[in-house]
């Protein structure tokens, strides 16, 4: 079944809106950290799109100048300070970690800390560390009933 | 005519969904049982009327009918019979009415399959599935009737359906998305009956679970079509953008599986009571704060309909009464006494409670990452974007980190196991796993560490399942005789959590190995990438229906052989003059190969060629695949069908029965 | 009764949501302020569209001034041509940036429609509005007499905007009340 899917697939060619630009670069490296840094800088203009796959004018822009700023050799970081500079937070897809993002980058860890203290306190009653304990009141009212009980016999 | 009559009908099923919202409630609550025996036909009633409303709107579509608004807005006479058929379900008003329809058919469902129902339970199950179908009739009726029409001023054509959604992939991505999160509504409606009638225990559990594993079996498929559909439609070779509407329907998913396995829990040692109900609760509130994300306006997406901020708040308004109530409810009848059930530290409800906790904060880090950046603009402290580098870094240890506890699930034993158990049956699986993942990356392109680890523990979940299965296996006098003895729903445990397995690998392998390249081509040029070697043999000219194309041919072959003849597009449509690229894709079990054009590069018959190398990406979807046959699987359980000719049970004696160990 | 308080917290969580949520539908998430507010306009050394003097940011502050960034390309521009002609009447001065333009045809639209610019700048190959982070046209952003970014608006100026946004603003930057 599957390799007929596949078979069938293959045959298709389906339609898709592909922006592919052909820079040269000078290092197979740059190539790589553009595709990383295209994939991270999003479109100011678009709804919810990279400037990878969007073919707004303002991302071939941006795109252009990714790629001058990676051939003069700016660092990753030099460069979303620059797109942030011009565009703010906005166009940063991997929030640097500051005053305002810290808890997003931090939520997780939160919630896995507090779910696994939940989760503890849960096994620990579970475990049944000896015969349940009673307060004094349920203590009481246990001995009254088993009084009662033993009054009916 | 017809539009009419399919507003008439909605307008007669809101009415229904009304009394039975209402009537067989007020049944439970009196102990009146003509009250409660009516909720049933009114179930089937209400489905009735949404399927002849949905019935004259599909009408509608199919015959042109260019006076009904989204018909117009949505169709086009030129558009294929399927297509128009199917962009009833691509604008908000018609999707609306899929989604109530669906819903409908639930409700129809759940009276059809619970003859072992207690009459109050589902009464009250089929009551709260009816108010929610009050609050989505009502919301489409008042706010985005799909029968509104432009008389007098019909026209003479409609504005066609968006380009990009003329494919297969809208024809059956969304109605089974749908089945999916309004699935989730009967595990809530349970819930709440639960919660109303008091009556917290196994039996509701058990009779929760195949509903659940039917709704996440289908919300499975429906992500996963929508992934596969991104891929070969957009042309960027992504298939998960963590976009807010693709997370909306994650969501409901993470919160599902937690669900279905804490109800196993419920069921077997009717433990974490408490927290399965709330988990219900969370799951189908995830399904309706996803109906609002994707309808208010309230997050940027590339998947949202055309927003309406008055649309968005009688959603909110909906939501904070029903999930409001329904919270409201638990907090008030929820169980507070302490379960005295007794479980070890090593033990299945442990390995379960582990597998809940990740799965529920998975949940809530995707929720909080959805919601950040409107949280940072309502406080006015800026505006800021969570995209896919956020998501992938938190979500992968995630999964990383529940999948040791997988591979040991199925063997572990309830109540109390022992290190040494788990020791002797799992150590060869270990060994061999740690073995595949020192030694299968080495088949990839390079050595990856990443790889490495999601082929360990991919192995170790997959072995796991094999050692369990074997030792069930071994008691029998035959091997066919073992294996036939072996329930469905066990059946379906090991195929979802294969498919789970299969979904890790393909994840990670595309993610490390993937290689790509832009660059241009003119005919007769070659480019090697991964071992493949790309001509490009010529440029052509085609003529399609309603385009014209320029198509570059590929050759691609392998040490010298040939494999694959790859034709991408640069199609211009001539009724809009858009132009849209069509990517050529190889498929492959283990790699996919992808060609697509760009721009025309001078004026020599040069392209901006795009070459994709995709190892191991279709089983991601396989997995999903895997794990949607296996939710269904488990529905096939002879269990469920014992209680078939069974009388109706009186309230008391199915949990007095107590439930199966 | 502390165990059954413990069960609202849900209920109080979802409470929370539902506020963040009633005030996300007030907001637009489409809305990009500036990254300059509050920040001097780029440096930039440019050529005039009418005479080839080269225009720097002297030239071009000093008072309390709108830059308009337009094209040739944008139907928006051309709507809101007629509202910037009666701003420049009312004595609003306003640069223009031609931003990614043919200059002849700039001109000759200019030319047919009127000039309400004190000044248009060239900006061919869209280096300052990559500065500015303009991401489309038309953009206006209002400048005080130091040269300092106060505001930016995206999309069409009309009276409903000037009433509302820029005037008042343009206004008390300027101090005394030009009017409009």
């Amino acid at each position: 079944m599957r390799l007929a899917v596949a078979f069938l697939l293959a045959l298709f060619t389906l339609p898709a809106a592909a922006v592919i630009e052909t820079y040269d670069f000078s290092s197979p490296e740059l190539e790589v950290r553009y595709r990383q840094l295209s994939q991270e800088l999003r479109c100011p203009k678009c709804q919810n799109q990279n400037i990878a796959d969007s073919n707004a004018p303002i991302s071939e822009d941006l795109r252009l100048l990714l790629y001058r700023q990676l051939e003069a050799g700016a660092t990753d970081e030099e460069i979303l300070e620059d797109m942030v500079r011009r565009y703010g937070e906005f166009v940063r897809y991997r929030p640097d970690f500051d005053r305002n993002t810290a808890l997003l980058w931090l939520a997780p860890v939160l919630f896995l800390a507090l779910g696994a203290g939940l989760a503890a306190l849960v096994l620990r009653r579970a475990r049944g560390d000896g015969a349940p304990a009673l307060d004094s009141e349920e203590q009481a009212r246990l001995e009254a009933l088993l009084a009662a009980r033993d009054r009916e016999e | 005519m017809i539009p009419e009559l399919g507003h008439f009908a909605l307008i007669l099923a809101l009415c229904l969904a009304v009394t039975l919202a209402v009537v067989p409630l007020w049944g439970a609550w009196r102990r009146n049982l003509g009250a409660m025996a009516l909720a049933p036909s009114l179930a089937v009633g209400v489905l009735v009327f949404c399927a002849i409303a949905f019935g004259c709107l599909a009408t509608a579509f199919l015959q042109d009918d260019f006076s009904v608004r989204v018909v117009a807005a949505n169709s086009n006479s030129l558009l294929p019979r399927v297509y128009k058929f199917s962009a009833l379900w691509g604008n908000h008003e018609g999707s609306l009415l899929l989604w109530v329809t669906i819903l409908a058919g639930w409700m129809a469902a759940v009276a059809a399959f619970s003859r072992q129902l207690p009459t109050v339970v589902l009464a009250r199950v089929l009551a709260v599935m009816g108010i929610i179908a009050v609050g989505f009739l009502s919301f489409s009726l008042f706010t985005s009737n799909p029968f509104e029409r432009l008389l007098p001023s019909t026209p003479a054509d409609g504005n066609d359906l968006n380009p990009l959604l003329q494919d297969p992939g809208l024809i059956i991505h969304p109605p089974l998305l749908y089945m999916g999160y309004v699935g989730f509504s009967v595990a809530f409606a349970f819930a709440i009956a639960a919660l109303l009638g008091g009556r917290l225990d196994a039996a509701w559990a058990r009779w929760s679970r195949p509903w659940t594993n039917v709704a996440w079996a289908f919300l499975s498929a429906g992500i996963m079509l929508g992934s596969w559909w991104a891929y070969y439609e957009l042309g960027w070779g992504g298939w998960w953008f963590w976009d807010p509407v693709e997370n909306a329907s994650f969501m409901p998913w993470l919160a599902g599986t937690a669900l279905l396995h804490s109800l196993a829990v419920t069921e077997k040692r009717g433990l974490f009571k408490s927290w399965t109900v709330l988990l219900a609760i969370f799951a189908f509130s995830l399904s309706l704060l996803g109906t609002f994300l994707v309808r208010s306006g309230v997050l940027t997406s590339v998947h949202a309909f055309a927003t309406d901020p008055a649309r968005g708040l009688f959603i909110l308004a909906f939501l904070a009464i029903v999930v409001g109530g329904s919270l409201g409810l638990y907090a008030m009848r929820a169980p507070t006494v302490t379960s005295r059930i007794r479980f070890a530290w090593l033990s299945r409800e442990t390995l379960l409670l582990v597998n809940n906790l990740v799965f529920t904060v998975s949940t809530l880090t995707v929720l909080f990452g959805t919601l950040f950046p409107l949280v940072m603009d309502a406080f006015e402290l800026g505006k800021y974007s969570v995209g896919p580098p956020y998501f992938n870094a938190v979500f992968v240890p995630l999964m990383a980190l529940v999948m040791p506890v997988m591979g040991i699930g199925p063997l572990s034993r309830w109540k109390q196991d022992s290190a040494a158990r788990w020791k002797r049956e799992l150590l060869l699986p270990g060994l061999a796993a740690v073995a595949c993942g020192l030694l299968l990356p080495l088949f990839g392109e390079g050595y990856n560490l990443w790889v490495a680890l999601a082929v360990t523990l991919a192995a170790w979940l997959a072995l796991g399942l094999a050692r369990d299965l074997s030792n069930r296996v071994r008691a029998a006098p035959s091997l066919g005789r073992g294996l036939r003895r072996l329930p469905a729903s066990y059946w379906g445990m090991q195929l979802a959590h294969l498919g789970f397995a299969a979904c890790v690998i393909g994840a990670v392998a595309v993610s490390q190995y993937s290689i790509e390249h832009d660059l241009k081509m003119a005919p007769g040029d070659s480019e090697t990438l991964a071992g493949y070697r790309f001509t490009f043999t010529e440029l052509a000219r085609v003529e399609g229906p309603n385009y014209l194309a320029d198509e570059a041919r590929f050759a691609v072959s392998r040490d010298g052989r040939p494999v694959a003849r790859l034709a991408a597009q640069k199609r211009r449509y001539l009724a809009s003059g858009s132009v849209m690229t069509e990517a050529a894709i190889d498929a492959g079990l283990f790699r996919d190969l992808y060609v697509a054009m760009g721009e025309p590069v001078g004026t020599s018959g040069a392209w901006a060629i795009r070459l994709h190398y995709k190892p191991m990406v279709r089983w991601l979807w396989l997995g999903a695949l895997l794990m949607a046959i296996g939710g269904l699987t488990t529905v096939a359980d002879r269990r469920y069908r014992r209680h078939r000719a069974a009388e109706r049970a009186p309230a008391g004696e199915e949990a007095a029965r107590g439930a199966p160990a | 009764m502390a165990p059954r308080l413990k069960l609202f917290i849900p209920l109080a969580l979802f409470g929370v949501l539902a506020l963040l949520l009633a005030r996300g539908l007030q907001l637009d998430p489409k809305e990009l302020p500036s990254a300059l507010i509050d920040r001097p306009l780029p440096s930039f050394s440019l050529p005039a569209l009418d005479g080839g003097e080269t225009l720097t940011n002297a030239a071009v502050t000093g008072e309390v001034s709108l830059f308009n960034v337009w094209a040739t390309w944008c139907i928006t521009c051309r709507a809101e041509h007629a509202y910037l002609e009666k701003l420049a009447d009312a004595g609003v001065p306003i640069y223009g940036i031609n931003y990614k333009d043919d200059s002849a045809a700039a001109r000759r639209w200019l030319a047919e429609l009127g000039n309400p610019y004190r000044a248009n700048i060239v900006d061919a190959e869209g280096t300052l509005g990559l500065d500015l982070g303009v991401y489309g046209a038309p953009e206006t952003y209002l400048v005080d007499a130091d040269g300092v970014v106060r505001y930016r608006h995206v999309g069409e100026v009309n009276d409903r905007i000037w009433e509302n946004t820029l005037g008042p603003l343009f206004r008390e930057l300027r101090g005394a009340g030009s009017g409009s």
